[in-house]
């Protein structure tokens, strides 16, 4: 078992003809996702890497049978691509773009809302269930199919997680990157409650990072209904308050949202909180084998 | 982004919130004619872009003209501490000089995206003038709030209810709903990320005014507003941080002694931690992003060094879709170009890492190569002679 995604996901690749679409859309086949249409609005009936084109997201959808996107189109279209595809009726839609105005994303979640689709970042690397599917951009190569759910707000610290865990032949059922923006489709929350009720999943590694609240959220979840393990390092100990770092919600206003409380609150409700980055797979391994 | 004061109340003007009548000026002559051309007295302003100006001096009442050329000269040049600025203060170079107004009521207004609803909400307050954060904290009974609604916008009873809420009747009432309606009206209008009235002013002849106005613009949404580009003032950001900008770099100044080079803002932040761990001090924040080139790489690394501070280099890249042989071919190539002398210790997975790890060991310098964070960690900081 693994969550959202599985052999069933057919994915349709908005943006495909762009040059990011068409990399990883090679990079998702490359490891047996199986991706069945492509949309670029005017460049219906062409192919990229043998996969049909097509000019919207509800041709796609009507053509193939497409249950899942990704969406890897331009900051100032980025809403627009996720509310075609709530529309469609998608299933699960993955928005890997940087940089979407946060008021745009305000408005396409009062559209998520009550619909039938569940959004996935944007400004994340998307998820894979480790040898059944990927959406996104991780390297497939590092992963391994295995028991550790891994849920994360940053993409390259969540190869670091993976690493760790391959290279002590420890693998994941699925790792969700979920994003760095201040408002984002799936949340901490949603994604433990997945990897709660995921029969293969053992145990969970969530990475967090400083700014906003969704870590605090999480642990007072954890206590109430996770009843697997979940290891926790929470990113930035060291940044300064007030400062935007990097990521658009990664930031500490008015003395809230320190690395400091949150790592605090979590170690409260239970979790296992690691101070080092490095020590995110051994202390899994641990836990595993007691 | 951050705008000043004196820019922000324009744009809220335009949008029909109500200010007080003010000139900006970077000169004693221009103050003194400002306050003329106002009438005195007048409000004297430092324009810097932090809070707190009132407490560290920086915004004083003149009722003479000598006073405003009196007030406007210790102002301007001066090195203003305020709780935001840090120790080292910030340079004032402009001033607000701003019409006296008949003080009635200092109110609290803002406007932000609660993260935890996805929503924009407006905060409001009767303790105006006074630090939020601590009103909440021992006051929490005295913030209002309201939750908008996108798809519909702020409604006229949810303005009333704050309005109501605030203690106000009869036309400031009225004239407080108009001015909430039209604050949001400029925060959705600007693609703002906040933008907080502190304090909101009620006039003894009952008008609503901004009579302080901070505006953050969400810097992912200036594509759609060229226009507010140029409001950039890179005189109140680092010289460092100005020219990591041009090159679309994310960088960050500290004060530690370690440049860090990452790809990833969550493994940057990372790798800082871990260097604060094995006893050293991270000197930036640098972020060179997914698809970094070779030549992107070699403006980082030009940029990291140019900190006199640093002493030791660590270069934490997890490559994806970053290529470490390009990696070692941009920091090769900086580092010959730029003569570099002091230790750097490199740490690298990914796509072509064996190639990348092969071109470093042949490059004839004299690089530090570890295989895990850990390690790179400990070996920067063992580099500098050990923990500090």
């Amino acid at each position: 078992m693994s969550v959202l995604i599985d052999k069933s996901t057919r994915l349709v690749v908005q943006g495909i003809t762009g040059r990011e679409g068409q990399f990883h859309t090679k990079g998702a086949l490359d490891y047996g996702t199986e991706v069945v249409a492509g949309v670029t609005p005017g460049k219906a009936g062409q192919k990229v890497e043998g996969v049909p084109v097509f000019n919207t997201v509800a041709d796609a959808v009507k053509e193939t049978g497409a249950n899942a996107s990704v969406i890897f189109v331009p900051p100032p279209f980025a809403a627009d691509a996720i509310l075609e595809a709530v529309d469609a009726d998608l299933e699960l839609v993955v928005c890997i773009t940087e940089g979407v105005p946060t008021l745009d994303m305000v408005d396409v979640m009062r559209v998520v809302e009550g619909s039938k689709t569940r959004l996935v970042g944007p400004n994340c690397p998307g998820l894979i269930s480790p040898g059944k599917a990927k959406i996104g951009i991780m390297p497939g190569h590092i992963h391994k199919e295995g028991p550790v759910g891994v849920v994360s707000r940053s993409g390259t610290l969540t190869y670091e997680a993976v690493y760790q865990l391959t290279k002590r032949d420890i693998g994941q059922s699925t790792c969700i990157g979920i994003g760095g923006d201040p408002v984002i489709g799936t949340t901490f929350v949603d994604a433990l409650e997945l990897f709660q009720a995921d029969a293969e999943t053992e145990a969970i590694i969530m990475i967090g990072e400083i700014g906003g609240t969704a870590e605090e959220t999480a642990a007072e979840y954890i206590k109430a209904h996770v009843t697997k393990p979940v290891v926790s390092f929470i990113a930035g100990q060291t940044a300064p308050p007030g400062r935007r770092m990097g990521h658009a919600g990664a930031i500490v206003m008015g003395g809230k949202g320190t690395a400091a409380d949150k790592m605090a609150t979590l170690e409260a409700m239970g979790v296992t909180v690691v101070k080092s980055p490095a020590d995110m797979g051994q202390r899994m391994k641990d836990i595993l084998s007691s | 982004m951050n705008v000043h004061e004196y820019q922000a109340k324009a744009l809220l003007a335009r949008f029909g919130v109500e200010t007080p009548r003010g000139t900006k000026v970077d000169t004693v002559e221009g103050a003194l004619a400002a306050a003329q051309s106002l009438g005195l007295p007048v409000i004297v302003k430092a324009q810097i872009h932090a809070g707190g100006r009132g407490k560290g001096g920086g915004v004083k009442l003149a009722k003479t003209e000598d006073e405003v050329k009196t007030i406007a000269g210790a102002i301007l040049g001066m090195t203003l501490v305020t709780a935001q600025t840090g120790p080292e203060g910030k340079l004032v170079r402009k001033l607000l000089i701003e019409e006296g107004l008949n003080i009635k009521d200092e109110l609290y207004v803002s406007f932000l995206i609660d993260r935890a609803i996805g929503r924009t909400i407006c905060i409001a307050s009767a303790a105006g003038g006074m630090e939020i954060e601590k009103v909440a904290e021992e006051t929490p009974e005295k913030i209002l709030r309201v939750e908008i609604d996108p798809a519909i916008g702020m409604r006229p009873y949810q303005a009333r209810q704050l309005a109501f809420g605030l203690g106000l009747e009869g036309d400031v009432l009225k004239k407080a709903v108009h001015f909430l309606t039209m604050l949001y009206s400029a925060f959705r209008g600007l693609d703002a990320s906040q933008v907080e009235i502190n304090p909101c002013l009620v006039t003894q002849e009952g008008d609503v005014l901004a009579l302080d106005a901070k505006l953050n613009l969400d810097d992912a949404a200036l594509f759609r507003h060229k226009d507010l580009l140029e409001l950039r003032d890179t005189d109140e950001e680092s010289p460092l941080e100005v020219e990591a900008s041009k090159f679309g770099l994310n960088y960050i100044k500290l004060d530690g002694n370690v440049g860090c080079m990452v790809n990833g803002a969550g493994l940057a932040m990372a790798t800082m931690d871990i260097i604060k761990l094995a006893g050293g001090a991270p000197a930036n924040f640098l972020d060179v992003g997914g698809g970094a080139s070779a030549e992107q790489i070699k403006n980082a690394f030009r940029l990291l060094i140019s900190d006199d501070q640093v002493k030791a280099v660590l270069i934490n890249i997890f490559g994806g879709i970053l290529r470490v042989d390009r990696l070692a071919e941009g920091v090769i190539a900086a580092v010959k170009e730029l003569d570099v002398k002091i230790p750097i210790v490199i740490r690298a997975e990914g796509t072509n890492v064996e190639l990348g790890k092969k071109m470093l060991a042949e490059s004839g310098l004299n690089f530090v190569t570890a295989d895990s964070m850990q390690e790179a960690a400990d070996k920067v900081v063992a580099q500098l002679g050990g923990a500090a």
